[in-house]
């Protein structure tokens, strides 16, 4: 069984206890275990089930790489799947709960799958569920839903607070281990700006429990180094260490995303869960470790069995024995530490079984002087056990896996050598090479990820760039530093790397498959990817069926696409890929390393952005006022426009009939703030407006207004508004709500890039100013009544503006309409706005005055035949498919757009027009109908000749109305044609003009 | 005659930094070429603080000049001398090819002060805050967040934000959560 122990526990505080849970089963651990050291300490090794077979799964490893102890962590908005319980720390109240089983983890039903497993090999869901083929969508794929997942999906919103943060570094140190706290202090001594990120709540990486007795750094053991080093970076000004903080991602540029881990571990106090560090270096130095690899032989992955790295931390660290008698089965002198360790625990290890024929070096005379039985060149066969090791079985690993020995046991520490973590160094496109000697993919020094100068700014240091015994990890670690901190502008430094002990190791043997020639019934048995239940027999079978890329191999068979990304599958699979290809392991070459180094929270991606400010919402000056009246809002860009005023008891759709009627008869008021308004000046600022907009603006007199259209340089209609002429220099045109950001870059981009010489200036203005639409037959009445300006017809006919005094406000006054009423629009100072806005509903309260939201000016515009940016266009339309040709000045050589509208696909007289259209019945046709003519298209469906852009009912005329664009529209009018709805009706609509409402425009011309 | 009212009316919030709307600033903007002997004349008569130069805010209380691009400053005044000091600035420019425009309607101020107002900054903008990176008499035109935004420093740990009013909530409500309590970073 596993237990705590007496003696070892460098990172646990033994006199406070912790309580926690595991499936709803009290236990205990201490401050400094993980979930995982304390669950192995509660004897709870069996965690959860694989993905597919539902296997029983034990815990496999100490850190980042785990692939199997995944849980279910906290309730209610802290609840949060596949969480890492080796990367867990455990708190008081922790609550866990296993993954993947029903209804119990002791008791699985799913767990018949592994007996199935003959008929469930790599490939199975594609081969099986293909035919036939309306099965997958509404029988397999719902089934296999169903019992595919391993955490549950949260149900509530998230308890906690995320953000980002924005730094700069020159040199930015990834791993605080050894060589990243070397690296760290070289690169600091010439300079430079350096931070340090550690993924774990602890500096010293694997040197506390790898470094050996007789290990001496500078003189000191490995911790005392590395707490004085620690101390020392502290000190320095120039150094920023940050713990708990994963370094996630590299991108171009020296862009690193890194993921701070602050309230895991603390989740009542208060401030945010994590943070996501957004970090530009000009150096990033990978000091990132290694991770060792498991061994492939029969039961691998019988909770049990484990990396006797893993081991030995858990021993060492935590003072948990896996196990009372444990196996070792190595290729390399590592694992005899583990025996070591285990030893001088006081626990049992009955067999050392090295794979290699003359087995290991000095550590393999230390382990035998312990009085430890090493067998050379054997290998195990099969592990024995359901839910927990109970003995292994012992072969030559020349042979095929006849059983020679069998030795009773509750835990095997494997080791089949180190894979540097190289994740970092590839994501920005940095290349590996295959180094036989050492059997692991190193970063290639010649091949870094460039940057923008070409130079590389990514470098390995220590183990992950290949360098294992701990003199070539300081010595790599402080050349690494050193040339990063010059790199990055830091003064160079004639420093040296601290002084260490060398050792006397045998080398490693790869071995990728144990024993070498295992019957195809062990090879079925042995695991490759433990989470996503992938086998050698099934990389074999991948190969056998054609599957020879890396890339490709790896989709069909999911080896390595479970939640750790294969960190401990990886380079096993693709060693059995290229044995089963026969070609050598760096020719099959490795699958691509993406980002995040491990899983980061979507809280964390998303920072600040939830709530209140998940986007911003832009307010105008009047938007409380709006709100106090009980406005129902539309979105208009970032902006919230009223979409209607409904009083109390009254529909959302009667208030908009009300709000059109009273605006006709009475007073309507708008807020008119959010169109855009740019003022354009210069001695050129005609010449650029008649090349922005199609008419003609060069000619448009002083206190004038005109309406002008915009087109993209394809032609298509982009934005239409209101253009005054305020002097002979400057101009202000009035964009669409949506497009005043838009249409200002146009403005910008073309002044900037073609015609730099033309003497003009833009300026956004359109926040500076309320603006009110004040709109009906009392809306003279009610400006008169304010006093101040003259706003007669005579002083202040349609379509001329003029500055004045409307009551107490300065005001720019538009006599410009766009519901075809009496209208002014008012711009005031934004700081008066809301003061304005009540004063013309105070002096208008006799006249009827009512605010009226976006629908009622969409249906009074609509009833006047007035086109809408977005309604009636899409980006596909032109002027002239809108009848609009009036608008397109025919005198002018140039302007944006008149070129694409010349194209033949433009003037083609087949195009689809602007017309009216009036159900025969009255009814309301359905938004973007559909109308369909006499046949059918090449693809057998029915033709259609137009489609519904807008349609409302009017009130006004007590009908439907609607636009469209139909061809031939204009030549057609009285023709009825059909419309076929979505609800099985077919709408029949007469074809008429688009003006349908006072056609001669009396009544905007008072 | 109504007084003017600032987009927040100057709320305010304390967190590990303090927050406030600072109410309306006189703020107009200068397009024309800022090597111009007549241009350089009608800014500097109007802020009284030389010329700032490319990334530099040249303030003086509630005067003040930003540079905003290589052919924008920012002329910063009293809001209610504003007119008074478009109409001489306009006076110099006479027969110049210049844009002289009063947008100070249509941005809010905050002001984000404490020791921690680096950190406060630096969850939201993409600027390197470093006490040795970023000093009073700098200038950013950056994003906060979502919304563009510009801001400079009126001593070592006082920020001056300028954003577009019709996000001045936004802006408030983004700063209140990056001052949350305990959310201290500790890296200047």
């Amino acid at each position: 069984m596993s237990t705590r122990l007496t003696g070892f526990g460098r990172l646990i505080d033994r006199s406070k206890p912790l309580r926690f849970t595991f499936d709803g089963k009290w236990m205990r651990g201490h401050p400094g275990d993980t979930l995982a050291s304390a669950l192995l300490a509660n004897d709870q090794m069996l965690v959860g089930r694989s993905f597919k077979y539902h296997r029983p799964r034990g815990i496999v490893a100490s850190g980042a790489e785990e692939p199997n102890a995944l849980v279910n962590l906290g309730k209610g908005g802290r609840f949060e799947p596949n969480q890492r319980a080796t990367t867990t720390e455990l708190f008081e109240g922790l609550r866990a709960e296993s993954q993947n089983r029903w209804p119990s983890l002791d008791f699985d039903i799913g767990s018949v799958n592994t007996y199935l497993a003959r008929f469930l090999p790599a490939g199975f869901y594609y081969k099986m569920f293909i035919h036939p083929r309306p099965f997958w969508k509404h029988v397999y794929e719902p089934f296999i839903r169903q019992s595919a997942g391993l955490g549950r999906a949260p149900k509530d919103r998230d308890g906690d607070t995320y953000e980002h943060f924005h730094t700069h570094a020159d040199v930015l140190v990834i791993g605080g281990g050894v060589a990243g706290l070397q690296a760290a202090k070289a690169a600091a001594d010439t300079g430079a700006r350096v931070f340090v990120l550690e993924q774990t709540a602890h500096w010293g990486g694997r040197a506390p429990v790898d470094a050996r007795d007789e290990d001496r750094i500078a003189g000191q053991g490995a911790a005392d180094w590395v707490a004085a080093t620690v101390a020392e970076l502290e000190a320095m000004p120039n150094v920023t260490l940050r713990l708990r903080c994963m370094g996630a991602g590299v991108y171009d540029h020296g862009y690193v995303l890194a993921y701070e881990r602050l309230r895991d571990h603390a989740p009542d106090a208060t401030g945010p869960r994590h943070r996501l560090w957004r970090i530009r270096a000009k150096q990033i130095i990978s000091a990132t470790g290694a991770i060792e690899r498991p061994l492939s032989f029969a039961g691998n992955d019988i909770p049990g069995v484990m990396l006797a790295s893993a081991v030995r931390d858990y021993v060492v660290n935590y003072a948990v024995s896996p196990g009372d008698r444990t196996v070792i089965a190595t290729n390399n002198d590592d694992a005899y530490l583990t025996a070591i360790v285990l030893k001088k625990a006081g626990l049992d290890v009955p067999r050392i079984v090295d794979a290699r024929a003359q087995g290991g070096g000095a550590l393999m005379e230390a382990a035998k002087a312990l009085g430890i039985r090493v067998d050379t060149g054997r290998a195990i066969a099969k592990v024995k056990g359901g839910k927990r090791v109970t003995k292994v079985q012992i072969c030559a690993q020349a042979g095929e896996g006849g059983v020679l020995d069998e030795i009773a046991c509750d835990a095997v520490a494997m080791s089949g050598g180190w894979s540097p973590v190289v994740h970092l160094w590839s994501h920005c496109g940095g290349k590996l090479f295959w180094d036989d000697a050492q059997a692991m993919f190193r970063p290639d020094a010649a091949h870094p990820p460039t940057g923008a100068d070409g130079q590389g700014f990514v470098t390995c240091a220590g183990a992950a760039s290949g360098a294992l015994d701990m003199a070539h990890v300081l010595e790599d670690a402080h050349a690494a530093g050193l040339a990063a901190g010059k790199a990055a502008g830091g003064k160079a430094k004639r420093t040296k790397a601290p002084e260490t002990t060398a050792r006397a190791d045998a080398p490693i043997e790869p071995v990728w498959l144990m024993p070498q020639g295992a019957k195809v019934e062990l090879r079925t048995k042995t695991w490759l990817d433990f989470q996503n239940d992938v086998k050698v027999s099934d990389v074999q079978l991948a190969a056998q069926e054609g599957f020879e890329s890396v890339e490709h191999a790896k989709r069909y068979t999911t080896l390595g696409m479970a939640t750790d990304q294969g960190k401990l599958s990886n380079i096993n699979g693709l060693a059995i890929l290229s044995d089963a290809l026969g070609q050598p392991i760096p020719q099959t070459g490795t699958t691509t390393f993406r980002p995040p180094y491990t899983p980061i929270s979507m809280g964390a991606i998303g920072g600040e952005a939830r709530g209140v400010v998940f986007q911003p919402i832009r307010r105008t000056p009047i938007h409380g006022w709006h709100e106090a009246h009980g406005a129902d809002w539309e979105p208009v860009g970032q902006w919230r426009r009223p979409y209607a005023f409904p009083r109390k008891g009254e529909s959302v759709h009667d208030a908009v009939m009300r709000e059109v009627k009273n605006t006709r008869e009475a007073l309507g008021l708008l807020d008119a703030s959010t169109l855009g308004k740019l003022i354009v000046k210069g001695p050129d600022a005609g010449k650029f407006l008649d090349m922005l907009y199609t008419n003609m603006m060069s000619t448009l007199p002083v206190g004038k207004c005109r309406y002008g259209l915009m087109c993209t340089e394809n032609g298509f209609l982009t934005d239409d508004g209101v253009v005054a002429r305020i002097d002979e220099d400057t101009f202000l045109c009035h964009t669409t709500t949506g497009g005043a950001d838009r249409i200002h870059a146009h403005m910008e981009e073309w002044l900037q890039t073609e015609w730099w010489d033309w003497k003009v200036y833009v300026a956004n203005v359109t926040e500076q100013f309320a603006q009110v639409a004040v709109v009906g037959p009392n809306a003279r009445k009610v400006l008169e009544k304010l006093g101040g300006m003259d706003v007669r017809a005579e002083a202040l006919p349609f379509m001329a503006w003029a500055d004045g005094r409307i009551g107490d406000f300065d005001a720019r006054v538009y006599r410009i309409s766009f519901s075809g009423e009496l209208s002014y629009e008012i711009a005031v100072r934004a700081s008066q706005g809301l003061a304005f806005w009540e004063a013309l509903m105070e002096a208008g309260a006799e006249f009827g005055a009512m605010p009226y939201g976006t629908e009622a000016l969409h249906i009074m515009r609509a009833e006047k035949g007035f086109i809408m940016i977005g309604d009636e266009t899409d980006g596909t339309v032109i002027p002239q498919d809108l009848g609009l040709d009036w608008a397109i000045s025919k005198k002018k050589a140039d302007y944006i757009g008149k070129r694409g509208q010349e194209r033949a696909h433009m003037t083609d007289p087949g195009r689809w027009k602007l017309v009216g259209l009036e159900t025969v019945d009255g009814s309301v046709l359905p938004d973007g109908a559909y109308a369909v003519g006499e046949g059918l298209n090449a693809n057998g469906q029915r033709v259609t000749i137009g489609r519904v852009t807008s349609t409302y009912f009017s009130p006004t005329l007590g009908r439907g109305i609607a636009m469209g664009l139909v061809k031939h529209g204009p030549d057609r009018m009285g023709e009825v044609i059909d419309f076929p709805g979505t609800d099985g009706k077919t709408y029949r609509a007469k074809i008429v003009d688009p003006v349908f409402h006072d056609k001669e425009g009396a009544k905007q011309n008072v | 005659m109504s007084d003017p009212v600032s987009a927040l009316n100057r709320a305010a919030f304390t967190g590990i930094a303090q927050i406030a709307e600072t109410g309306l600033q006189g703020m107009i903007t200068l397009r024309g070429d800022l090597a111009s002997a007549v241009v350089i004349k009608a800014a500097t008569a109007a802020a009284g603080t030389d010329m700032p130069a490319r990334g530099e805010a040249k303030i003086k209380g509630e005067h003040g000049l930003c540079w905003m691009s290589p052919d924008e400053v920012l002329v910063l005044c009293p809001h209610a001398e504003v007119a008074m000091t478009i109409a001489a600035m306009e006076q110099v420019l006479a027969g110049e090819h210049a844009l002289v425009v009063n947008v100070s309607d249509a941005r809010a101020v905050f002001r984000v002060s404490g020791p921690l107002a680096r950190e406060v900054l630096s969850k939201l903008a993409p600027v390197d805050l470093a006490p040795q990176a970023f000093r009073p008499g700098m200038m950013r035109r950056t994003k906060l967040a979502q919304v563009p935004a510009a801001f400079w420093m009126e001593d070592d740990r006082t920020f001056r934000i300028v954003c577009f009013r019709s996000v001045a909530q936004y802006v408030f409500d983004l700063l209140k959560v990056s001052a949350q309590e305990g959310s201290e970073v500790g890296v200047f």
